[in-house]
C-alpha cells in the first residue's frame, strides 16, 4: 500500500530545519472565502524571518471533485497545480483537509499515471498543515500580550486523521500564556461539514453541526479557534443563524482561524477582511 | 452448486436482480434519515448507547501500540485469508465434508433459502430456533421460512425483541439497542403470553429465557451463523454472550450454519488474534462469555451434539467485491459494529434509517454488493468522510477511501464494462456538467483568477439562500478582496 488513509496507519513525521523561503498555499476556500485567515498565517511566517512565496497560479487542491466522486475532474485540477512549486521549499497548507488531500490523496488520482504520480509524491513529500510547521519547524514562542482568555479548540477530522497533527493545535495554544483551552465534549467528532456532505444530506448535517456548537458553547469560552475554514465557516455561520434565529446582536460564539489568534495574540497586526 | 464462486465476478448473475430484499429507494432513505434525525428519543438513546460502547472499547485498548500491532496483525491476516480465497474455501469444504458436516454453495439469497428449506422439508421440520446471524437476515431467512409455513424464532435476546415487535435490527451486534427498557416491557406484556408488564430488566431476561428454553427443547434445526470458518482443520467458530448460539447448535437434531464466503480463514492460529480484537472491539469485552468450535455432527458414543451439520456458503455479491483489488478490502470485516458505534451520521439516525441489514459505515460499503448501486447509490453520500469509522476499524479496512471509490462508481455515466452492479445509478448530468465546468475554472489559473474575481467583485449577487447549507447557517459570501488580492495590495 503505497498511501494508507489515516493518520493512525503512517510513521511519525520528520521535519525540516527551518527554511528561508516557504510557498504558500492557500486553498480556494481561504483565497475567496476567509482571505484574513491567509494573510494572518503569511504575517506570521514572514515575521519569523522566512520568505513567503505565493505562487499566483494557484487554485484548488481537487477535493472537493475527488471526495464527490470525480476524481477524472480532480485529477484535472491537481494536475494544474504540480508545476506551482519550482523550488526546493516547503509547502505551507493552513487547513489540514487540503493538506491531507495532496499528501494522501494525490497519489491515488495519479496512480495511473507514473510520471505525474511521481510529481505529486514530491509535492506531497513537502507539504505541511501551517500549525505543524508553525510548532515542529519554526518553533513558534512569542510573549502572549492578549488579556486573559479562555477559548476553545476545533480540530478538523483530516487534521486529526489524516495529518495527525490534532495535538499541534493544543501545542501551540499552551504556548500562550495568558490563553486558557476549554476542552468541548465529544472533541474528536466530526463537526457535520464534510464539503458537499453539507448541502447534500442538510438535516443530518444540521444535526451535527447544531450538536458541536452547543457542545463548544458549553465550555463557556469566549470564542472558538480552528486551524481549518471549512470547519470554521460552518462552525460560525451556524452559530450566526442561531443568533439571529433568537434575536441576539451579540454573537454567542464567535470563531477565528488559529493563525490570525496566534498573530492577534503576540502583537502582530490580524488582516482586515475590507 | 458444488464449486466456489469467488473467482467469478458476480456482476454476471442476473438472478440477483430478484433478490427478495425490498426495495430501497433513494427518496425513501432521505424520508427515513431525515424522521430519525428529527425524533428526539432516537438521538438521545442512540447517543447515550454509543458512548457507552465508545468508551467500552476505549478501556480495552489502554496501549496504543498494541493496539496498533494487533490492528495490523489482523488486517493480514484477513488480507493473506483473501488472497488465498478460492483455495481456503476448496480446502474448508473438503476438510468439513471428511467431518460429516454437508457444504452446501448458495450464489444469492433465493438458493440459500431454497437451500435451507429443502434440508428442513427433509426432515419435515416445523420450528428452527436460530442464534444471531446477520446473513439470515441478510437473505430474510424467517420470511422464506415463514412462507414456508415454518416457525423460525430468534434465540438471542435483542434478536427475540426485534422479532416480537415485528422490526428488523438496528445494529450488528446489539440488534435492540433502538428499544428502551420501557417499550420491551410494554411488548413483552402484550406479545409474550401470561406476562404482565414489568420493566425490571433481569424478570424480562428471565422471562425471554423461559420462552426460549422450551423453543431448544421442541425445536427441530437449529441455525447460527459463523463468525471464522477455519480451512485447515474444518471448524466453525461462532462467537457469543448468552449460550444460546451453543444451545442452537448442540441440542435440536440438525443444524445449519450460514456464513459469506469471506469468512474463511486458513489456521486455527489465525482465529486467535481477529477474536480477541473482534470482541474488545465489539462489546468492549476481553473476551466473550462463549466461544464454540464446531468440527462436525455427533459421533457415535457422543452424548449430544446434531446428528448432522449442514454449511451453507452464500456468495450474495461478495464476489463482485472480491473481484477488484480496492473494493476487495470490503471483505475483511469480520463484523464487529466498531465502525457503527463510532459514526456521528450512525449516532444520529440510528440502524434502521439506512434501510439495509447491515447500517452504518460497513453497510454503506459493503450494501452497495449485496443489493446492487440502483437501490444503494446514495448511501456512500451519506458521510462526511470524517475518518473515525477507518480509525478503528480492528481490520484497517479504508472506510473512506471505498466510500469515495463507490460515489464515483455510483456517478459516473453508464459504462458497458462496469465492476459493479448498478454503475452509474446515481449519475446526474447536471452534477457531470456542474464538477466538469468546475474543473475547466480551477484547471486553468487564467479562468479561476477570473471567476473568483468575478464571485468576489459581485458578492452582492451571492444567493442568500444557498441549497441545504442556510437551512440551518447563515449565508456564504465571498470575501471584497481575495487573499491574492491582499497579497498583491501589500508588495
Amino acid at each position: 500500500m503505497s498511501s494508507p488513509s489515516h493518520a493512525g496507519e503512517h510513521a511519525p513525521r520528520t521535519y525540516p530545519t527551518r527554511p528561508a523561503a516557504v510557498y504558500f498555499y492557500a486553498t480556494c476556500l481561504v483565497d475567496l472565502f476567509v482571505p484574513e485567515a491567509g494573510m494572518d498565517a503569511i504575517t506570521l511566517l514572514e515575521r519569523e524571518g522566512i520568505r513567503v512565496i505565493f505562487p499566483e497560479s494557484q487554485s484548488c487542491c481537487g477535493q472537493p471533485a475527488y471526495s464527490s466522486g470525480f476524481p477524472e475532474e480532480a485529477r484535472k485540477v491537481a494536475a494544474s497545480q504540480l508545476d506551482l512549486f519550482p523550488g526546493d521549499y516547503p509547502i505551507i497548507v493552513p487547513s489540514g483537509s487540503c493538506a491531507g488531500m495532496i499528501r494522501w490523496h494525490w497519489a491515488k488520482i495519479f496512480a495511473d499515471d507514473p510520471a505525474l504520480h511521481a510529481r505529486a509524491a514530491a509535492v506531497a513529500a513537502r507539504t505541511y498543515e501551517l500549525a505543524e510547521f508553525l510548532l515542529h519547524v519554526v518553533g513558534f514562542q512569542r510573549r502572549d500580550e492578549g488579556d486573559p482568555v479562555t477559548v476553545t479548540l476545533h480540530t478538523s477530522c483530516s487534521a486529526r486523521r489524516e495529518m495527525g497533527t490534532h495535538l499541534v493545535g493544543r501545542e501551540l495554544l499552551a504556548r500562550l500564556g495568558n490563553v486558557t483551552l476549554a476542552h468541548h465534549g465529544h472533541e474528536s467528532e466530526c463537526c457535520g461539514f464534510g464539503g458537499s456532505f453539507s448541502m447534500k444530506h442538510p438535516d443530518i448535517s444540521t444535526a451535527m453541526v447544531s450538536d458541536k456548537v452547543a457542545a463548544l458553547k458549553a465550555t463557556g469560552a469566549r470564542e472558538v479557534v480552528t486551524a481549518d475554514c471549512g470547519c470554521l465557516l460552518n462552525i460560525t455561520k451556524r452559530a450566526e443563524k442561531e443568533d439571529l434565529d433568537a434575536g441576539r446582536s451579540k454573537p454567542s460564539l464567535p470563531g477565528e482561524h488559529l493563525a490570525t489568534f496566534l498573530l492577534r495574540r503576540t502583537g502582530g497586526q490580524p488582516a482586515r477582511r475590507s | 452448486m458444488s464449486a466456489p464462486h469467488a473467482t467469478s465476478a458476480a456482476a454476471s448473475s442476473s438472478k440477483r436482480d430478484a433478490r427478495p430484499i425490498a426495495f430501497v429507494s433513494a427518496q425513501a432513505l432521505r424520508e427515513r434519515m431525515h424522521d430519525a434525525v428529527n425524533d428526539p428519543h432516537l438521538r438521545k438513546s442512540f447517543r447515550g448507547a454509543m458512548d457507552f460502547l465508545m468508551a467500552k472499547r476505549a478501556a480495552q485498548f489502554p496501549d496504543e501500540s498494541e493496539l496498533d500491532s494487533l490492528r495490523t496483525l489482523s488486517e493480514g491476516i484477513r488480507q493473506y485469508s483473501l488472497s488465498r480465497l478460492p483455495d481456503l474455501l476448496e480446502q474448508l469444504e473438503a476438510k468439513l465434508t471428511r467431518n460429516g458436516v454437508q457444504v452446501h454453495w448458495a450464489a444469492d439469497a433465493d438458493e440459500a433459502n431454497a437451500i435451507m428449506l429443502g434440508i428442513a422439508r427433509r426432515h419435515a421440520a416445523k420450528t428452527i430456533v436460530k442464534g444471531k446471524s446477520m446473513v439470515s437476515e441478510e437473505i430474510e431467512f424467517n420470511h422464506a421460512m415463514h412462507d414456508a409455513g415454518i416457525d423460525a424464532l430468534e434465540s438471542d435476546m435483542g434478536e427475540y425483541i426485534v422479532q416480537l415487535a415485528g422490526e428488523k435490527p438496528s445494529h450488528i451486534i446489539m440488534p435492540a439497542i433502538h428499544k428502551t427498557k420501557e417499550q420491551i416491557a410494554t411488548l413483552f406484556a402484550e406479545k409474550v403470553p401470561g406476562v404482565s408488564y414489568t420493566d425490571n430488566v433481569d424478570t424480562l431476561i428471565q422471562i425471554g429465557r423461559q420462552v426460549l428454553r422450551e423453543k431448544f427443547e421442541q425445536a427441530d434445526i437449529g441455525l447460527s451463523g459463523v463468525n471464522f470458518a477455519v480451512a485447515e482443520t474444518g471448524t466453525l467458530c461462532l462467537v457469543e454472550n448468552e449460550g444460546n448460539g451453543r444451545m442452537c447448535t448442540t441440542v435440536p437434531r440438525v443444524h445449519m450454519a450460514i456464513t459469506g464466503i469471506e469468512k474463511v480463514v486458513e489456521k486455527l492460529e489465525h482465529v486467535a488474534p481477529l477474536y480477541s480484537i473482534l470482541t474488545r472491539s465489539a462489546t468492549g469485552q476481553a473476551i466473550s462469555t462463549y466461544f464454540n468450535l464446531i468440527s462436525g455432527p455427533r459421533k457415535p458414543g457422543e452424548k449430544d451434539g446434531p446428528e448432522e451439520v449442514h454449511l451453507i456458503l452464500l456468495d450474495n455479491g461478495r464476489s463482485q467485491a472480491y473481484a477488484d483489488e480496492q473494493l476487495r478490502k470490503t471483505l475483511q470485516c469480520i463484523r464487529c459494529g466498531a465502525c457503527m458505534n463510532h459514526c456521528p451520521v450512525y449516532t444520529r439516525i440510528g440502524g434502521l434509517a439506512y434501510g439495509t441489514t447491515y447500517p452504518g459505515p460497513i453497510g454503506k460499503i459493503i450494501s452497495p454488493h449485496l443489493m446492487g448501486l440502483e437501490q444503494t447509490h446514495l448511501l456512500p453520500t451519506v458521510s462526511t468522510l470524517c475518518g473515525a469509522c477507518g480509525e478503528v476499524c480492528p481490520v484497517k479496512i479504508p472506510i473512506p477511501e471505498l466510500l469515495v471509490r463507490l460515489r464515483g462508481e455510483a456517478q459516473s455515466k453508464p459504462h458497458d464494462n462496469p465492476v459493479m452492479v448498478g454503475q452509474g445509478a446515481g449519475y446526474s448530468a447536471l452534477a457531470s456538467f456542474v464538477w466538469r465546468t468546475w474543473a475547466r475554472i480551477y484547471a486553468r489559473p487564467g479562468n479561476y483568477r477570473m471567476f473568483s474575481w468575478l464571485a468576489s467583485r459581485f458578492r452582492a449577487l451571492t444567493p442568500s439562500r444557498q441549497s441545504g447549507w442556510t437551512a440551518a447557517r447563515t449565508p456564504l459570501t465571498p470575501a471584497p478582496r481575495r487573499l491574492r488580492d491582499m497579497v498583491r495590495d501589500r508588495q
